[in-house]
């Protein structure tokens, strides 16, 4: 690998949730992996996590009004 | 009501209809251009048949037996003499007949291609629409006709070109429509499939032979007030084709020469294309006797003013007004002034029961001419009855329970409020009513703001709710009061304005009034306990202010000018009233009283506020005057000096600039750091000088309006008293318009501060001709830029609102769209709803002292 984007200031932390953490995330917002927003399976920030189709990536960035915030991105294969 | 569901629409074929079903259709055959016999009556196999249904009242239509309103009326036909082209297949038939055979009508495609180029084609309609399939028959079909040859027969194949509108020739021999008609009858059903053609359809069709005769019932005729009848555009057009028609079967039987035939034959294909499309571009457009362009087809359906845009997607209402408005600051806050001619037709609907069943019958008995009165009635049956003089008797002896009374509009009716373009929820906000004399809708100047109105002729829209539903869901969820905190921001988007701010400010800052004074102004603002008066001969001007405030309130905030504002229990002990603390969209002092005190307290107070400041103003008096922008003779040399200084320093810099000893900015080029530094130069003289102008013209009137955020910023003084300073275009001083000059009255490539746009004369002791001139430049372009940027930003918002109108945030906090996906996990990334904060932070020490009461 020649780059790691993730050494980058600017990228926020990424990291993929386990199964358990998958199925309780799933179950407390009552959704649908086709629910939720997308990230593609090769993005350059995730690579390094070898993510497969369906798994569900955690976003932490830094927020103006929150401090920091969460996001979560479902992979898919694009 | 329930309504029986009979028949669910499956799905919609759209076609072309062939002779045969045009004849199966039609009511009757049209073959005579007359419309009606001596009598007046429709003539048999006229245009106005009454077989094709009936337009005037007490006639049935001979074919349904139906009376006016109830049929709806039939097709007839007419027999063409000569097949004529359908002016919309034109094209459809040019390819037909490019990419077929002349002898044998085959797909110019060699047979054992045939299948494979259907996948093909099958596969682009789907994806790619349409036009691209078309596109692509088109190219493979001119690939196989390079050879010039049938692939199927063998034989010779020529040119087939389209002369606009409709005439096609083939090797510059004009082929009549009887001869295409001729060639699209040979096209076999598996060729027609390649073009997308479903089975049931045949090319043919798209000649007429007989063409379909609208329906009188739409096209009916108006009888004029001389009696005269004056018939529909359409039906005009369809007299001139059965009359051509008529003719040019005479010449046919009576064997006429093939010329007169011909020209015949052309003028019916003229006025059959007319009938369907008077806008086609290559024809003069079919006309009146006066020359006014009949309106045939297809301009009843296209365009803004046609059937789609203006009668299907274009909504109106009823109970609605608008009309220009205009303030008044004596209503309250959550009022509108309607006048009383609207009023009378505005009607609000009220049923009648035991208890106000003498209450409504007072409107009654005013009738519909006398206000407050009542226009129609509805009994309990649905029918409505509308009330006159010859009826009103009837009426009153027949009111009862159940039945339903339209009355006109009166004091405290709900009324909602609109102006466009209707960006926020504010836009639309709900009023009640205020009759009033006059013509204009009146509201407090202090709402302009959330309509972003002004009074230079705007005009408003007026709804009126009809039922109880509405009136209850207007006036709780849409009340003036409830919406004065902004859920953009957090504060309040109403305040005092202008005069209303002035006065404030001055009663809190200088005013000493005598006690029947104070109890003047308190009482012109609507109060009438004056208990907390203080007891003494000279009031101060803050206690005056304090009599509004709420005897429990306290704030500490800060003024305009950086002084601390204190509330202590309802009592102003310091500060000033001004915008900061009073203004719209500024100050917590508004957000705070609305957040204990409610909507309908605060908006009651601002009123008062508002009044108070405005009869302050009216006893005391304020002028603003010329005078008002003199400056003593000291101060107007310092700015002599501050100019003289800046204008030296940038000469300087130029000389700098010409011998060479500018040393240049990083980054920039030596001629941009010359522009940069004399810009900065002459900047820092303005600013200088406007300083010293504000701290020098004391307690001007046009001072205090700008100390207390009235109106205007110390920029607009400073331009008036010192120096109206550099202008600039694009960030630049004025560059070049001739060669090498800014005008021909300067040397080439002066860069001096004056040959640039530097005015170093103020507004009140004038400009020079060449200064005017550089500010008309600056003028213009400010005037220009917001000419061209606001279409832009106006779009650019309602492509935003349109995307995100159905986002909503859910119970769990997240932002979904309308099909649940998640569009952010929480709120704004904070959970916060802005309305139910204070300019988007929460004050939690203020949260911490309210609860464990008073001291720090």
């Amino acid at each position: 690998m020649a780059l790691d984007v993730n050494k980058h200031q600017l990228i926020p932390k990424h990291s993929k949730l386990t199964d358990a953490e998958r199925k309780k995330f799933l179950d407390d917002y009552k959704i649908d992996v086709k629910s939720l927003p997308k990230i593609l399976i090769d993005d350059a920030a995730i690579i390094t996590l070898k993510p497969k189709a369906g798994d569900i990536i955690k976003i932490e960035r830094k927020s103006e009004t929150a401090g920091t915030s969460v996001y979560y991105r479902a992979v898919i294969d694009g | 009501m329930d309504r029986q569901v009979y028949k669910k629409i499956y799905h919609i074929d759209f076609g072309v209809f062939s002779p045969k079903q045009i004849m199966d259709l039609a009511a009757a055959k049209i073959v005579t251009p007359e419309l009606y016999d001596r009598e007046g009556y429709s003539v048999d196999g006229g245009l106005m048949d009454i077989r094709l249904g009936v337009i005037d009242p007490g006639l049935r239509c001979k074919t349904c037996g139906q009376k006016l309103k109830e049929c709806p009326g039939h097709f007839g036909y007419i027999e063409l003499a000569r097949p004529t082209v359908h002016i919309k297949f034109v094209r459809q038939i040019l390819d037909l007949l490019k990419s077929t055979c002349k002898y044998c009508a085959r797909v110019i495609i060699p047979e054992n291609n045939i299948k494979r180029y259907l996948g093909v084609f099958e596969k682009i309609g789907e994806e790619e629409g349409f036009e691209a399939r078309r596109r692509k028959i088109k190219e493979v079909v001119g690939k196989y006709k390079l050879k010039e040859k049938c692939p199927h027969c063998d034989k010779k194949q020529e040119k087939i070109k389209l002369d606009k509108p409709y005439n096609y020739y083939e090797n510059e021999i004009r082929l009549s429509p009887i001869e295409v008609r001729a060639r699209l009858e040979k096209i076999q059903e598996e060729d027609l499939a390649i073009f997308g053609y479903s089975k049931s359809f045949r090319p043919e069709w798209m000649i007429l032979t007989v063409l379909q005769i609208p329906p009188v019932t739409m096209r009916p005729s108006i009888t004029l007030e001389s009696g005269e009848r004056s018939e529909d555009d359409l039906t005009h057009k369809l007299g001139d084709i059965v009359r051509i028609n008529q003719r040019l079967f005479e010449n046919i039987n009576a064997g006429a020469p093939e010329v007169i035939i011909e020209d015949l034959w052309d003028l019916l294909q003229y006025h059959v294309t007319t009938f369907f499309d008077n806008e086609v571009s290559q024809l003069p457009p079919a006309r009146h006797r006066g020359g006014q362009v009949l309106k045939t087809l297809a301009s009843r359906i296209k365009s803004k003013e046609g059937r789609l845009r203006h009668n299907l997607a274009g909504k109106r209402t009823d109970f609605s007004a608008r009309t220009v408005i205009s303030p008044d600051p004596f209503i309250d806050l959550n009022e509108v002034g309607v006048p009383q001619s609207m009023s009378m037709n505005l009607t609000v609907p009220e049923r009648v029961t035991v208890w106000n069943l003498e209450y409504l019958k007072r409107f009654v008995q005013n009738g519909p001419k006398k206000y407050p009165g009542a226009n129609y009635i509805i009994k309990p049956d649905g029918k409505r009855k509308s009330i006159t003089v010859e009826t009103q008797e009837e009426i009153l002896e027949e009111l009862e329970e159940g039945y339903m009374v339209e009355r006109h509009l009166i004091d405290g009716d709900i009324a909602l409020f609109n102006r466009q373009p209707s960006l926020h929820r504010m836009s639309m906000m709900c009023h009640l009513v205020k009759v009033l004399p006059g013509k204009t809708f009146r509201l407090n100047p202090a709402v302009c703001n959330p309509y972003n109105a002004d009074f230079d002729g705007d005009e408003m829209n007026l709804h009126i709710p009809q039922n109880e539903e509405a009136r209850a869901e207007a006036r709780i969820l849409m009340l003036v009061d409830t919406q004065i905190i902004s859920p953009r921001y957090g504060l309040s988007v109403v305040g005092c304005i202008q005069d209303a701010i002035t006065g404030n400010y001055l009663l809190t800052k200088e005013l000493v009034l005598k006690r029947s004074e104070a109890i003047d102004l308190l009482y012109n603002c609507g109060v009438n306990n004056f208990s907390r008066l203080p007891n003494k001969e000279k009031i101060d001007g803050k206690e005056v202010f304090s009599i509004l405030l709420p005897e429990d309130f306290s704030y500490i905030g800060k003024d305009k000018s950086g002084n601390e504002v204190k509330i202590v229990n309802g009592q102003l002990k310091s500060g000033y009233m001004d915008k900061a603390n009073l203004g719209q969209e500024s100050g917590l002092m508004l957000r705070n009283i609305y957040e204990a005190y409610g909507p309908a307290y605060t908006s009651d107070l601002l009123g008062k506020i508002s009044k108070l400041g405005i009869a302050v103003l009216a006893r005391r008096g304020f002028s603003i005057g010329i005078g008002d922008m003199d400056l003593p003779l000291e101060t107007k040399n310092e700015i002599k000096n501050i100019i003289k200084k800046s204008e030296d320093e940038a000469n300087s810099i130029i000389d700098d600039y010409h011998s060479g000893k500018l040393e240049p900015l990083p980054g920039r080029t030596l001629a941009e750091t010359l522009e940069v530094s004399v810009l900065g130069a002459l900047n820092r003289a303005r600013n200088k000088a406007g300083d010293i102008a504000m701290k020098q013209v004391q307690n001007s009137a046009a001072t205090t309006l700008v100390r207390c955020g009235a109106r205007g910023n110390p920029l607009n003084i400073a331009q008036m008293t010192a120096i109206v300073g550099q202008q600039a275009l694009r960030g630049k001083r004025i560059d070049h318009g001739f060669t090498g000059r800014t005008l021909s009255y300067f040397s080439k490539n002066d860069l001096s501060p004056k040959a640039r746009g530097f005015v170093k004369n103020n507004f009140k002791s004038g400009l020079t001709p060449s200064e005017f001139f550089f500010g008309a430049m600056t003028g213009r372009d400010a005037l220009m830029d917001t000419a061209l940027r606001t279409p832009k930003s106006g779009y650019l918002y309602r492509r935003l609102s349109n995307a995100m109108q159905d986002l909503k945030v859910d119970y769990d906090d997240t932002v979904r769209d309308a099909s649940g996906k998640i569009i952010q996990f929480s709120y704004g990334e904070d959970c916060l709803d802005v309305s139910k904060t204070k300019n988007g932070v929460i004050d939690v020490t203020g949260i911490i002292h309210n609860v464990i009461g008073g001291g720090k």
